[in-house]
């Protein structure tokens, strides 16, 4: 049986797979239903400083394909996930956890990965400089090279654990904003976040989602996250954690080959919630089919030959 | 919660737009009425939550209303599909905490999950009184299936096609003694009710449009005394006391 591990900036995963933030709360709920021991790691939802609430309802619109969410980053706030959620993590899942960190401004990036420094089994800081729901400010870091940049020296000046940038698609040039963070010092991406979109209900002829606009994710954004991965791999030489659209082993087998070192599965968790644990069922055989004896020699392997 | 395939094994046609299905599967994960399933349907993304109307060990019941193109898919299976299911969802109904005198109110397509809780009250002994409201009596269902349960049976109809003419509210006015209300139906509805004066408490079944179904995405959060709730998790049921109504939905 081909070998599953795979290592994302010095920290090892026993297989490439990783629940994408928001999609699986603090793991909780999934923890019903199978040992979260069996996944590489998970994202946890994205935290900010302060708790929020959210968005007003409704927060969720259906399309071919995927839905679009603007849940505008409801979550308790990075002190009550330390006190209440890192304990519980501990019982269920003893893996390496990513923390999905966001902000409002550098210094609340910067405090909110400072306050994780002692939490151990947090082994990657993902910092979401691309939520496209949030009003706060109109900023949007992951639109501007520069302000990447700038997140990605606030966080890296606070902390040893390895950041990796997660970055948005609603952009013109991806691999720019890579490049930026690179050479700010991230220790790795994670590409891509949802995609702006909209619906619009016939019946009340107004928009579906009350926010308006939403993010798109789920099978109908694959093509373009794997687009995008390739294009980074071809950009920057640190690890990229691939993640949109995935809902099969054969889909993660793709984002690898693109340059993938590891794979995030966001939406196919929610209508699945098996989706993972699936998955990685099916990696072995896949790997068998695409004749690696380490998964892991997939990453990149579209690029070459 | 649990992930499972169910069979339909018949579907009933009640009135224009609605249906009663049945289907065989594992329903070990139901543990109260008011409880939902979240069904996929093939060529559908996202799975679709439907109220438990009544259910068995080996038997799930549920009454659909055709709103767009998942609930026509779904009362046009033919017997004998099979639906992969995700079933004992939420909170469910407490019939503990009713009371002497509760009464169920119904409105429309809400009126599903009051019939496995109507059942369950009269095996427990308790003796709810039932309030119902359709639009006109060619959209009103299950009223003998209610009334088969020995329960005492109250009409509401918009144009007073049939019983008292207008909505549930009226009729529950009627019963002054009942203080206890266990409801489900639009939101206009909820909100009436919910401002009913006689009503000491109540558990109020809400509806939103979810991601997951199952507490893992805050798809479906709305704002409550107690801060946010999901409504496939904390809920759909909220407690009289708890709910706030200024910016939800
Ligand atoms: C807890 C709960 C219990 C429910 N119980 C029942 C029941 O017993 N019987 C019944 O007929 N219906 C019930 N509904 C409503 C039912 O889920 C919707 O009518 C159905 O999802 C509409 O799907 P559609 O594809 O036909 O409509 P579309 O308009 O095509 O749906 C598009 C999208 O909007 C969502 N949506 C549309 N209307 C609603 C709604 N009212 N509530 C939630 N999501 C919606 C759909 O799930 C889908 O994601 C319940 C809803 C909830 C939340
Ligand atoms: C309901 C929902 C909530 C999300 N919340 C977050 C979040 O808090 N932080 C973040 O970085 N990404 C968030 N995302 C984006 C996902 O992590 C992922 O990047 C995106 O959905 C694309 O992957 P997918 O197509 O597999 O879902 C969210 C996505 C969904 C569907
Ligand atoms: S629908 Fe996902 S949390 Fe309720």
């Amino acid at each position: 049986m081909a070998n599953l591990s795979v290592n994302l900036a010095g920290v090892e995963l026993k297989n490439p797979i990783i629940p994408a933030s928001g999609t699986f709360g603090y793991g909780r709920e999934y923890a019903e239903l199978y040992d979260l021991n069996i996944l590489g790691s998970f994202s946890w939802k994205g935290t900010t400083g302060a708790a929020r609430l959210g968005n007003p309802q409704p927060r969720i619109a259906e399309t071919a394909g995927g839905m679009l969410n603007a849940v505008g980053l409801q979550n308790p706030g990075i002190d009550a996930v330390i006190a209440r959620e890192v304990p519980h993590i501990a019982e269920i899942f003893q893996g390496p956890v990513i923390a999905n960190v966001g902000g409002f401004s550098l210094d609340e990036y910067a405090e909110n990965c400072a306050k994780l420094n002692d939490v151990d089994q947090v082994a990657i800081l993902e910092v979401n400089i691309s939520c496209p729901n949030v009003h706060a400010g109109g900023k949007n870091f992951g639109c501007d090279p520069h302000a990447a940049a700038e997140v990605t020296r606030a966080v890296k000046a606070v902390t040893n654990k390895p950041v990796f940038m997660k970055l948005t698609p609603n952009v013109t040039d991806i691999a720019e904003i890579a490049r930026a963070c690179e050479d700010a010092g991230a220790d790795g991406l994670c590409l891509i976040n949802t995609l702006l979109g909209m619906r619009i209900d016939l019946n009340t002829k107004r928009p579906v989602i009350a926010n308006r606009t939403g993010g798109l994710s789920g099978p109908a954004v694959f093509p373009v996250a794997l687009r995008m991965v390739w294009d980074v791999y071809e950009a920057v030489k640190i690890p990229i954690i691939g993640c949109g659209g995935v809902s099969s082993a054969e889909d993660a087998a793709e984002m690898m080959l693109a340059g993938a070192a590891a794979v995030e599965v966001g939406a196919a968790n929610l209508v699945d919630p098996m989706a993972c644990k699936t998955i990685i069922e099916h990696l072995p055989a896949v790997c068998q089919r695409l004749g690696v004896d380490h998964i892991s020699e997939l990453t990149g392997g579209a690029h070459h030959g | 919660m649990k992930q499972s395939l169910f069979t339909l094994e018949h579907t009933r046609q009640l009135t224009d737009d609605t249906y009663e299905l049945v289907l065989s599967g594992d329903t070990s994960a139901i543990t109260a009425p008011g409880q939902f399933v979240n069904i996929q349907l093939p060529g559908r993304f996202l799975r679709r939550p439907i109220s438990i109307c009544n259910w068995t060990d080996q038997a799930l019941m549920l009454l659909v209303k055709v709103v767009g193109d998942g609930t026509r898919e779904l009362v046009r299976c033919v017997p004998g599909t099979e639906l992969d299911v995700l079933s004992g969802l939420g909170n469910g109904f407490d019939p503990a905490r009713a009371g002497a005198h509760p009464v169920l109110a119904g409105g429309g397509i809400g009126i599903a999950p009051l019939y496995g809780l109507a059942q369950r009250m009269r095996d427990a002994g308790q003796a709810p009184t039932v309030a119902l409201g359709f639009r006109s009596a060619k959209d009103a269902f299950y009223l003998e299936e209610f009334a088969s349960l020995g329960c005492r049976l109250l009409i509401a109809t918009e144009d007073g096609s049939l019983g008292t003419r207008g909505f549930v509210t009226d009729c529950i006015r009627n019963v002054p003694e009942c203080d206890y209300v266990l409801c489900c139906g639009p939101l206009p509805m909820l909100k009436a009710v919910h401002s009913l004066p006689q009503l000491t408490d109540g558990q109020f079944s809400f509806e939103a449009r979810m991601g997951c179904g199952f507490g893992a995405c805050m798809g479906c959060s709305i704002p409550t005394r107690d801060g946010y709730k999901r409504v496939c998790k904390d809920g759909p049921i909220l407690y009289k006391e708890e709910i706030v109504w200024r910016t939800c939905l």
